[in-house]
């Protein structure tokens, strides 16, 4: 075993330890469902940054983002105005969430649907596309891990890779299990320093080894611009409507996402969640100069047949052995967090929507934690399944195909935040066209997420779950305003005003 | 109320990141790094000013 091997198993257990240790933090009482799924609504706003940071900054991110650099340059850097809009969006929409959720105790996305439109159909279909959009998240978290794996020495064969992340896996349900989303929220402080450590070396001893920076765009724009399919390190006049509309589009879903509702309802007030806003953006420093590494990467010559090896192979290249050990246990561990919080977001919508009755939340029994929890450790096994048995390339696709499609309950739940307009039916039925066009302008697209829309001669290419969106709106308004005529009858809105204030 | 005014000031990110005609160019650089990546790693920096800003305005209104 190298030292890289044997510094990535020590954290790796160290942190497992923290999972366990994390059901005796603050003394709760872990057999309430709030307790568990939420941390009991507690957070203040260091708990919450390391926690959000840790959740909507994922391992997968860290890998595939850098990738994607390496593959095709310039457009790949949409992900930084959209981390830069998301939260401006976060201030204003999710500080109002929260304040409802906390006011009428909804642990959902799903639980907020239920009670302002009263529509039991438009509540599973908001848990399910929450639940579809998650499994392959977290599929593609492990399958970060397996990349790292298998580039450190630690698992020479790609049996030994599975093996490993089947054992890592075990001890993320387990501690899931017991702890809850506590357990994620202490390891994120462990997450996020080792990222950060890992990202400032990364960015002071690289780069100087190429020759600098100036070099480094220099080098990269000729290897991009010298292959097969050349792109280069400035989106062209082309890009523009696609990177505008890919970091608009994922802006919009990335707060909808079962995992990052979870967090933010943790948080014990909006002002935690606001003061965040300022602060999460660090996060988006770190990220920018993550994805410049994958032009580190074609500076310093290295060459993969799978773009998500290219990262750890410039950490092999550049840094000591040992320190090779700490970056590949910050992705590891970056891995470990967001799955937990996924598993307990995709649990919470099982257990609080999915597995109801028809009855009103009112009228609802409490949620047995034990059933959240067991669902958690399913939800879990099956995303492992998804991870081993499909192949990668699928579940890449997939999680794509996730993405566009839970921007399709953003009518459903964020724009009935601020009104009731909306007729249920119709944001029922804007919901199931707008998951169709999705899906048809990715399978039509073979899994890209930028379409281009025919309009006379002229061709507009931009993300697939921008348009399903547009389509899904446009259903909606005509249909809302069909069904107002008819004078069809409404469900009840158990909210009132004051709720959001 | 007029405190809220300050909340439009979060409409500046969306306009100055959402339209790349504006920066995406190479020039003038800044320590090697080309406008197109520099412009947008400020305005990360300049939207986090913009939100607390906007924070510590109306909060006063509220409590």
């Amino acid at each position: 075993m190298n030292s890289a091997s044997v510094i990535l198993v020590v954290l790796v257990l160290a942190v497992t330890a923290l999972g366990f240790l994390a059901a005796r933090w603050g003394g709760a009482n872990l057999r309430s469902f709030d307790e568990w799924a939420l941390g009991g609504r507690r957070f203040g706003t260091i708990v919450t940054w390391f926690l959000l940071g840790g959740d909507l900054y994922t391992a997968y991110t860290f890998i595939a983002v850098p990738a994607l650099v390496y593959g095709a340059g310039a457009i790949a850097f949409f992900a930084v105005p959209y981390t830069t809009i998301a939260y401006p969006l976060v201030f204003l929409i999710m500080a109002r969430f929260w304040k409802v959720a906390k006011r009428r105790g909804y642990a959902t996305t799903a639980d907020f649907v239920h009670d302002r439109f009263g529509s039991r159909p438009l509540e599973l279909a908001v848990a399910f596309t929450g639940v579809l959009a998650t499994m392959p998240y977290i599929a593609l978290q492990l399958i970060g891990m397996q990349a790292v794996l298998e580039r450190s020495g630690i698992a020479p064969t790609h049996g030994s890779a599975i093996a490993m992340l089947v054992a890592a896996f075990i001890l993320l349900a387990a501690y899931t299990y017991t702890s809850g989303l506590r357990a994620p929220a202490l390891i994120a402080f462990v997450k996020d320093t080792l990222i950060y450590v890992t990202v400032i070396v990364a960015i002071v001893v690289i780069p100087s080894a190429l020759g600098g920076w100036g070099h480094v765009f220099e080098a990269a724009q000729r290897v991009l611009a010298s292959r097969p399919k050349p792109s280069a390190i400035i989106i062209a006049p082309a890009q523009y409507l696609p990177y505008a509309t890919l970091a608009f589009g994922s802006a919009l879903a990335l707060f909808i996402y079962p995992h990052s509702v979870t967090s933010v309802l943790s948080a014990k007030s909006a002002d935690v969640i606001r003061r965040n806003c300022a602060l999460l953006p660090l996060y988006s420093i770190l990220l920018m100069f993550l994805a410049l590494l994958g032009y580190c990467a074609l500076a310093a010559g290295i060459v993969v047949n799978n773009n998500n090896a290219a990262i750890p192979a410039l950490f092999v290249r550049f840094f000591p052995n040992w320190f090779a050990g700490v970056a590949f246990a910050a992705v590891v561990i970056g891995a470990l967090v967001p799955a937990a919080i996924m598993a307990i977001g995709a649990a919470n919508l099982f257990a609080s929507n999915i597995l109801q009755t028809f009855r009103s939340r009112a009228e609802r029994p409490p949620i047995e934690t034990t059933t959240a929890r067991t669902i958690a450790l399913l939800v879990l096994a099956g995303a492992l399944c998804i991870a081993i048995l499909i192949r990668p390339e699928f579940a890449i696709d997939f999680q794509l195909l996730g993405g566009a499609w839970i921007l399709q309950i953003f009518p459903s739940v964020i724009l009935a935040l601020y009104t009731r307009w909306f007729h249920p039916t119709a944001l029922l039925a804007g919901w199931a066209c707008g998951m169709a066009a999705a899906t048809w302008m990715q399978v039509s697209t073979t899994y890209s997420n930028v379409f281009p829309l025919h309009i006379g001669n002229t061709t507009m290419s931009a993300y697939v779950a921008f348009y399903a969106l547009l389509v899904n709106v446009a259903v909606t308004v005509a249909l809302t305003a069909i069904l107002d005529l008819l004078k069809t009858g409404r469900g009840t809105d158990f909210t009132a005003a004051e709720d959001y204030a | 109320m007029k405190a809220r005014r300050w909340t439009w000031l979060l409409v500046l990110p969306f306009v100055a990141t959402l339209l790349p005609p504006l920066y995406a160019r190479h020039g003038p650089q800044l320590f090697g790094f080309p406008f197109f990546y520099w412009y947008q790693l400020l305005w990360i920096v300049l939207a986090a000013a913009i939100v607390w800003l906007v924070y510590l305005m109306t909060r006063s209104v509220e409590s």
